[in-house]
């Protein structure tokens, strides 16, 4: 199938970039086909996000949207910021301004950005994982789903399908942080040499969303918190927020560059929910969804070159999250827009091949660089410790705002940055209560994650003998224990060996297996289309 | 010969399902719906049944609010050629009972020598649709097939059905009501080329007032809630003290 456009990713930044080509095509009286392709069985199926969020682009795209009924209603009504010991609360100044901003399910607004889409004419194909990128004389010409219909031991099974070709004059890659084929045209084109970038660093995010009691909603009330349980040498913080119909979403950030190899992001979060000051807010009520995702932290100095032949990297794909203000939708929607006019523009040019070079000029001339140049030292001062971290935020944030002309660097990439296991101890995590906090197959549950059984592992090792001889002995395993949904488990054979096993159907997408494994020996590859989390108010 | 399939849209079955807080119901917004998969399964068959020659048409029905267009399409993504889509209020209201009337008047109308649907929806587990349409338009029925085989004269169907004994195998005369159950097929999955094409097919939309049909509610739903949460197991020390528990407490005996 040949389009004039091929999108993959149904997230904000390929619907937003989907959106204007159709508007531009109506205000010009111009007819593009633009094709979405996204792996997840419903649009915002595999969207999560915290999320407070800034309506900037939103408004760019759809100035009525209030009026279209988007689903953004929740003003921000308290903003609160509390470092936070083993049992007590300090509330600190809040650093972020989020007057203006809304509370929101990402995921919902997402699917009503699909309605929108499909209203203006956009094909959106949800149930598809593009698994190839297609080359034409080292341009990209479009990409290609997988098959479907493969059994687990390789042979086709009586529902084979082969996968298809959908091929564009342009293809936009927006599949989110750590994207699959993103990351092979990232290496591919060597984009990041290309910019002068360091490489991206990352963050997993683990999030529930909890109804409460009544007496307990506050809707717009946002807080996040810093220091315990995480100790001062591991990046990360909390969040909740109070949403529409007596919806909370909380969860935990930890930043993958952790030294300790018994670190489990899911028992710090599970542990975060009993403190006395949060457990409180939670107590009584339910929780309706799980789930996890792993997001971009490296900021200004770790954006690619986001231009490639035949096409362009857009939203998280390329990394356009303001990590101090915690903020990465109204950015990769924003950069949805400028490659979608910068597209429009070439194509009806009419010159082939089109090219999108002057998207690159003009990210580097919007508010998403001024925004991300200005907040580039905040995130690397951490590297040095909780406080030196605390003290040049502040410093940043308050009074330089980024315009003083040095710039900090990230440490060593994530996967490099785990210390053996014999120089740490392990952590002795609290049992679930099942009231508050949760076993993780139970929290996996909430996630609606399944995938067809039979077909083959979508994670794969590039030598399957490093788990028992690297993993297991010097970082005593450490897969089993940052994966949020107990994919790697080791089992004890019949020889009483611990061998890894890979429950390749409790499979979050989360990437945090691609990012964070030392030997970087597991590559995640898009399983058959349609699996994955169910994520619905995310 | 026409082959019809009645298809329900219900809550994914994958997604961790959620009750209401006035207890009215299942929670359905922001949730993920999908074909029944037995109705998925009825489609196959019927499919089948078209690639080998025993069909020349295969329509798709489902009835309900809106959002069962989507059930629709997907029914003729798979490659079904037509769609028809009885429009309702909202689907909440559409008991087994309702459907089979409003089935009987679609048959009459469409006159289809075989008509297919799952055993039964996962969100309701009635099993009764099929079994009251049979009824109602005095047709032969065979439920939980697993095994479905036109004959080549037309006339007749064979089918082999899952019951508590083992596999029973009937023969019926067409025009008949059969019923999939699990094991009768693996339903296809839709491609994208198929998709694409499904778009172009027609649904034609109808209400049951067209159809004559009154939606008598002669079902209310007083209260749905979760099962109670499985209670800890418990030691004993002794046999007694197991008998005297069975007896006393779990009243087995």
């Amino acid at each position: 199938m040949d389009y004039d456009v091929v999108i993959v990713g149904a997230g904000p930044a390929g619907l937003a970039a989907a959106i204007r080509l159709k508007q531009l095509c109506d205000r010009e009286k111009r007819e593009l086909s633009v094709c979405v392709v996204e792996k997840g069985a419903e649009v915002g199926s595999h969207i999560l996000s915290g999320n407070v969020f800034e309506p900037r682009s939103l408004t760019e795209l759809f100035p009525d949207w209030k009026k279209q009924g988007a689903p953004v209603e929740i003003p921000v009504s308290e903003d609160k910021f509390w470092l936070l010991s083993s049992k007590h609360a300090i509330p600190l100044p809040s650093p972020f301004r989020n007057h203006g901003n809304y509370v929101i399910s990402l995921s919902q607004l997402v699917r009503w950005l699909g309605t929108k889409a499909e209203e203006l004419g956009v094909e959106i194909y949800p149930g598809f994982s593009a698994s190839e990128v297609l080359y034409d004389d080292n341009r990209v010409v479009g990409i290609a789903t997988n098959d479907m219909g493969i059994a687990k031991n390789g042979c086709k099974k009586s529902t084979f399908q082969k996968g298809m070709e959908l091929r564009g004059r342009l293809t936009l890659l927006a599949e989110g942080c750590r994207g699959y084929l993103s990351e092979e045209v990232i290496r591919k084109y060597q984009l990041r040499k290309q910019s002068g970038a360091q490489h991206q660093t990352y963050a997993l995010g683990i999030k529930e969303v909890w109804e409460v009691e009544e007496s307990k909603h506050r809707p717009g009330f946002v807080l996040h918190t810093v220091g315990w349980p995480l100790n001062t040498k591991t990046y990360g913080g909390s969040f909740l927020y109070h949403m529409a119909n007596r919806q909370v979403a909380v969860g935990l950030v930890v930043a993958l560059d952790y030294q300790n190899p018994y670190l489990s992001p899911y028992e710090e979060y599970q542990r975060f929910k009993q403190h006395p000051s949060i457990r409180p807010m939670l107590e009584g009520g339910k929780v309706v969804q799980y789930g996890a995702r792993t997001l971009n932290e490296g900021g200004f100095q770790s954006i690619p070159k986001t231009v490639f032949p035949g096409g362009a990297l857009i939203g998280c794909s390329a990394g356009f999250v303001n990590v101090p203000k915690i903020k990465g939708a109204h950015t990769a929607m924003k950069s949805g827009l400028l490659a979608a006019e910068t597209a429009f523009e070439q194509l009806s040019k009419g010159s082939e091949p089109a090219k999108l070079d002057s998207y690159w000029e003009r990210l580097q001339n919007s508010w998403i660089w001024d925004e991300l140049n200005a907040a580039r030292n905040i995130r690397p001062a951490f590297h040095y410790g909780l406080l030196p971290g605390l003290a040049v935020s502040a410093f940043e944030h308050y009074i330089s705002k980024g315009k003083l002309p040095y710039t900090l660097k990230h440490g060593r990439p994530d996967h490099l940055s785990t210390e053996v296991s014999k120089k740490h101890k392990p952590i002795d995590y609290p049992k679930p209560d099942g009231v508050i906090s949760f076993d993780l197959l139970t929290s996996l549950y909430r996630s609606n994650t399944n995938h067809e059984h039979d077909q083959p592992s979508h994670l794969l090792l590039r030598d399957p003998s490093i788990p028992e001889k690297v993993n297991l002995i010097d970082y005593a395993g450490l897969e089993s224990r940052y994966c949020p949904a107990r994919v790697y488990e080791y089992i004890p054979d019949e020889n009483e060996k611990l061998t890894l096993q890979i429950n390749a159907q409790n499979c979050l997408h989360c990437k945090a297996c691609d990012i964070k494994d030392p030997p970087q020996n597991i590559k995640w590859t898009t399983p058959e289309g349609a699996g994955g989390p169910g994520y619905s108010i995310m | 010969m026409k082959v019809m399939v009645a298809v329900k849209r219900v809550v994914d079955y994958a997604v961790k399902v959620r009750i209401k807080a006035d207890k009215s119901g299942v929670e359905t917004s922001n949730t993920k719906m999908s074909m029944n998969p037995f109705c998925e399964i009825a489609v196959e068959e019927a499919l089948r049944i078209k690639e080998a020659g025993r069909a020349s048409e295969v329509v798709v029905v489902s009835m309900g609010g809106e959002q069962c267009v989507e059930t629709i399409r997907t029914g003729l993504a798979m490659g079904a050629d037509r769609g028809l889509h009885v429009i309702t209020q909202d689907s909440s209201s559409l008991f087994p009972l309702a459907v089979a009337k409003l089935l009987q008047a679609l048959v009459s109308s469409e006159q289809p020598r075989l008509l297919l649907l799952g055993k039964q929806a996962i969100d309701d587990d009635c099993n009764q649709t099929g079994q009251m349409v049979a009824g109602l338009l005095g047709w032969p029925q065979a439920t939980f097939a697993s095994k479905v085989s036109i004959s080549d004269d037309k006339e007749s169907v064979c089918v082999e059905r899952e019951v508590d004994g083992g596999i029973e195998t009937i023969q019926l005369q067409l025009p008949a009501v059969v019923t999939a159950d699990l094991r009768l097929n693996t339903p296809r999955y839709a491609t994208l080329p198929n998709i694409m094409k499904a778009k172009k097919k027609s649904i034609q939309r109808v209400t049951p007032e067209e159809l004559n049909v009154v939606i008598g509610s002669d079902l209310e739903v007083l209260e749905v809630t979760e099962p109670p949460k499985r209670k800890a197991g418990v030691m004993v020390a002794s046999v007694d003290e197991l008998l005297d528990k069975l007896k006393n407490e779990a009243r087995v005996f």
